[in-house]
């Protein structure tokens, strides 16, 4: 392993453990607030995960407001964003819905997941380009 | 996360905060370099990522592995330690939906709507065929002895 992989898995690696227990801290909270029957946990760290990584690939790129390295923009995208982002979990939850007798909330949960993910991710990338554009104009 | 959905949340002592923080850090630091790895080296072997391959099979290998997870342990195990090590921490970040969402936007601008459609129906599909088929799979191993 080159000396440059090494410092990026070692900065992807703390920008995961980071996004994942931020996570675990959302999911901790939801615990104790909404006893629902319904993820909402899950689905807020995945809208909000899309929001940020529409926002931040955006202001980061080379000629953004923001441009960053590229070990930190992984550290930000597959670290940060990635950790506190899961597919995994929300498949999971899915699916115990349907076993536990709410198949009508497991579609209800991927349909409104699935637009809001979308929508999450381009309103981050609005952002980012408008950020971009008035720092461009000074 | 799945504490409202009822289950097996007992299993096991219960552990300090921070201890349920520190593993789920562990184990997502782990399964943070494995999905950028793994992602990165399919892409490298399927056309460099225009198609999204890569976070597609993690996805869905996570979903797989999740599946079984539950599975196995007959339920959500929240309060054990080995499940926030290696469900929450390690299978949670070696899956993702920021990249997912980032993606699809991305291959509708570049290649238009149908393959984003189709990344989005193999990610979907997929991930909750391999939950499922892990689940039945799990219970078979360990979770109906």
């Amino acid at each position: 392993m080159t000396g440059y992989s090494l410092r990026l898995s070692l900065f992807v690696a703390l920008g995961a453990a980071l996004g994942s227990m931020a996570r675990y801290g959302v999911s901790w909270t939801g615990l104790h607030l909404a006893g629902t029957g319904f993820p909402w946990d899950t689905l807020a760290v995945n809208v909000a995960g899309s929001w940020l990584i529409g926002l931040y690939a955006v202001i980061s790129a080379p000629g953004g407001c923001r441009p960053a390295d590229p070990v930190f923009r992984h550290f930000m995208l597959a670290g940060v964003c990635g950790g506190f982002t899961t597919f995994s979990v929300f498949s999971l939850e899915s699916l115990w819905l349907v076993q536990t007798g709410d198949p009508a909330r497991a579609a209800l949960y991927g349909a409104v997941s699935l637009v809001l993910w979308i929508v999450g991710v381009w309103l981050g990338s609005r952002m980012g380009r408008r950020l971009n554009a008035a720092a461009a104009q000074g | 996360m799945l504490d409202s959905l009822g289950g097996a949340a007992d299993n096991g002592a219960m552990i300090a905060w921070w201890e349920g923080l520190l593993l789920v850090g562990a184990g997502g630091a782990l399964g943070g370099v494995a999905r950028f790895w793994l992602s990165q080296w399919i892409d490298n072997r399927t056309g460099g990522g225009r198609f999204p391959w890569g976070t597609l099979v993690v996805n869905a290998s996570g979903a797989l592995l999740i599946g079984l997870a539950l599975g196995w342990a007959s339920g959500p195990a929240l309060a054990s330690g080995l499940w926030l090590l290696l469900v929450v921490g390690v299978l949670g970040s070696f899956t993702t939906v920021s990249s997912f969402s980032l993606q699809v936007v991305g291959v509708a601008e570049q290649d238009g709507l149908r393959p984003a459609l189709v990344y989005v129906l193999l990610t979907l599909g997929g991930g909750l065929a391999l939950v499922a088929i892990g689940h039945a799979l799990g219970r078979l191993a360990g979770g109906a002895a």
